[in-house]
């Protein structure tokens, strides 16, 4: 029965959830309507904003030296959580079987583990920072915590879910990742794709400033 | 419920548009912004994190906009916004915020920082949790014309001096002139020194210009406030002058907010695109430069570095045009370690010099100026904002540092040409 609920109504309610939820906020501030800047532009927008989302990945020099951390930190966490979702061998499998119906070469066992332990240790130093660091400790909301937790918790369950045969751990982390997958539009989980519009808002606002961003 | 809180929540209603949408829900708390601004660095008080300083709106976004707060409102468990949510929030955006932007140029994710702060700024003002400073400063611009209380007769004068130091007649109200030029009060009453340099350097280039008894001055307290009704009724001042006198552009003066109230913020504040250009005094005499117009003789010998204003540069895109024109007048020209798009505030921009409560936290935050002046060890810094000279030279006398002070325009006159260009 819970293996029908998971496997069945709970995940085609989470993808649900997810998809329509992510569309839902990406529309509405993409398609929300704006007030047109009267101010005559010095250079055009579009390629400052189009650069900008690019950009945004490699922090100014002029300020790298003083977030080594979270910098060094978000990169473990975010290349390693990447490669295991789209490049695990268990992840390939399920996405053509049961979503995309093609699939592509997954990562050897090797780069899993690397993959694995930089996520891990990328995610935990985050955390630790959050937990101890003046600055975010102030700033970060329940919100952060949760989401922190919960991804936490998804990938460890999906470290116990590759103990072959056992049936309960899968469910565990598919159960996990149902849950994650509700809660992601409602989050900071969305910065996922929000970034986008966001680095290009403000990457147009400063293009027409004719300001590099 | 208070009308102060009632009329600060409308205001940040008001505010939240797609931009607020995106920029909250992208943010991570990450914190980053904090080595980004000088406020932090030279205090280390988390309070002084940009992202912080928009907690006011960010907790209105929260409530009013998300699920979970929408649902904590419907269960009735969720906490109210208080008037203390705004008021223990003033000292953050007006004494401890310089609006220079720097958040805005290292957020991981893009959160223009800096753009929500006015917004908070906005709601703050509207609700009357305002420093004493910024209101009258705002009062005496409506009343007399200037927040520094400067009239006309005061500005009559400053032009009598100049004809009289310069031999020069002053154009005033000359319709039909190719450039409005505007002043900033400290030009009027601490550097007039600007004024006598404009009209040597016209002069010598030939410009057609004009001065305006009904619009002299560029500062804007609205846009310093937050008050943006307060803000489109000065611009419009402006506006109305150099409509009257048909001229083709007005120049914004050496002060970088003057410059974004006026080209960038000023036809949205009254709702309607300009019938002239706005120029930056450094974009004029750079083209004049370019143009063979403006000629100067003689290098300095000195080791001389530019002071980037950040609504000038950072926030105005006006970065290659002062470099441009120091080159041929300097033989050791000296770049600060983060100088451009990147440079350090003074840490009086914003209406933070207007703020007397705010003189202790402005010398503090002015520590950063002086390390990134003291690594490149210079004899003289130039700059272009009278505002950043004033905020400068009160941290050069506080801190005993012997450093000459100069503001572009004054220094190009010096070096004018004898010869007039053809």
């Amino acid at each position: 029965m819970i293996e029908y609920l998971i496997d069945g109504p709970l995940w085609h309610l989470s993808l649900a959830v997810f998809g329509i939820g992510v569309v839902w906020k990406l529309g509405s501030i993409v398609f929300a309507s704006r007030r047109q800047d009267l101010s005559v532009a010095r250079a055009a927008a579009g390629p400052a904003a189009f650069k900008t989302v690019f950009s945004r990945f490699i922090p100014h020099k002029e300020i790298s030296s003083q977030i080594v951390i979270p910098l060094v930190a978000g990169y473990m966490f975010h290349l390693g959580l990447f490669a295991l979702l789209f490049f695990a061998v268990p992840h390939v499998s399920f996405l053509e079987q049961n979503l995309l119906g093609f699939g592509w070469t997954p990562m050897p066992h090797w780069a899993f583990i690397v993959s694995a332990q930089l996520a891990f240790l990328g995610l935990i130093i985050l955390w630790l920072r959050r937990m101890t660091n003046p600055v975010s400790r102030l700033i970060s909301t329940l919100d952060d915590h949760v989401v922190a937790i919960l991804t936490f918790v998804v990938m460890l369950t999906g470290c116990f879910a590759l103990l072959e045969g056992a049936t309960a751990l899968r469910l565990l982390h598919r159960f996990t990742v149902e849950l994650w997958l509700i809660y992601f539009p409602f989050s900071a989980l969305m910065h996922t794709f929000t970034f986008i519009p966001s680095r290009a808002f403000t990457g147009a606002w400063f293009g027409r400033r004719g300001i590099d961003a | 419920m208070s009308e102060r809180l009632e009329k600060g929540l409308e205001v940040l209603r008001s505010e939240v548009d797609y931009k607020v949408e995106s920029f909250f829900s992208s943010c991570v708390n990450c914190g980053i912004c904090a080595e980004s601004c000088l406020f932090y660095t030279e205090t280390r008080d988390p309070r002084y994190t940009p992202i912080y300083k928009t907690e006011p709106l960010r907790k209105l976004w929260q409530k009013e906009y998300t699920l979970w707060g929408r649902l904590a409102g419907t269960l009735g468990i969720g906490q109210p916004m208080t008037e203390a949510d705004l008021a223990d929030w003033e000292e953050l955006v007006y004494d401890g915020c310089s609006m220079c932007g720097r958040c805005s140029m290292v957020c991981p994710v893009g959160v223009d920082i800096s753009g929500m702060i006015f917004k908070v700024k906005h709601a703050l003002a509207k609700a009357g949790f305002s420093p004493e400073g910024l209101v009258g400063a705002a009062r005496r611009a409506l009343e007399i014309g200037s927040p520094m209380g400067i009239t006309l007769t005061t500005v009559k004068a400053v032009i009598k001096h100049v004809e009289e130091d310069t031999g020069l007649k002053m154009p005033v109200d000359v319709e039909g002139a190719d450039y409005l030029a505007l002043l900033s009060s400290n030009e009027i009453a601490l550097y007039p020194e600007y004024l006598d340099s404009l009209a040597r350097i016209f002069d010598h280039a030939g410009v057609s210009w004009t001065l305006s008894t009904d619009a002299f001055e560029a500062t804007n307290a609205g846009l310093q406030i937050g008050n943006k009704a307060i803000a489109g009724q000065l611009v419009q001042r402006v506006v109305d002058g150099a409509e009257k006198l048909k001229v083709k552009s007005v120049i914004s003066p050496e002060c970088g907010h003057a410059y974004t109230a006026l080209r960038w913020e000023g036809p949205n504040f009254i709702g309607k695109a300009y019938s002239f250009r706005v120029v930056h005094i450094l974009e004029l005499l750079d083209e004049l430069r370019a143009q063979g117009r403006l000629r100067t003789t003689g290098k300095e010998s000195e080791r001389i570095s530019f002071h980037d204003p950040c609504s000038i540069v950072r926030r105005g895109g006006i970065q290659a045009q002062p470099r441009n024109l120091l080159q041929p007048m300097t033989e050791n020209f000296v770049e600060m370690k983060d100088h451009g798009s990147m440079n350090w505030c003074c840490g009086g921009g914003g209406g933070v010099s207007s703020n007397e409560r705010a003189e202790e936290l402005k010398l503090t935050a002015f520590n950063r100026k002086k390390s990134q002046i003291d690594e490149i060890n210079v004899e003289k810094v130039v700059t272009a904002c009278s505002n950043c000279r004033m905020v400068m030279e009160d941290g050069i006398e506080a801190n005993e540092m012997d450093i000459e002070l100069v503001g572009l325009t004054e220094m190009i006159a010096r070096h004018l040409a004898d010869e007039r260009p053809t």
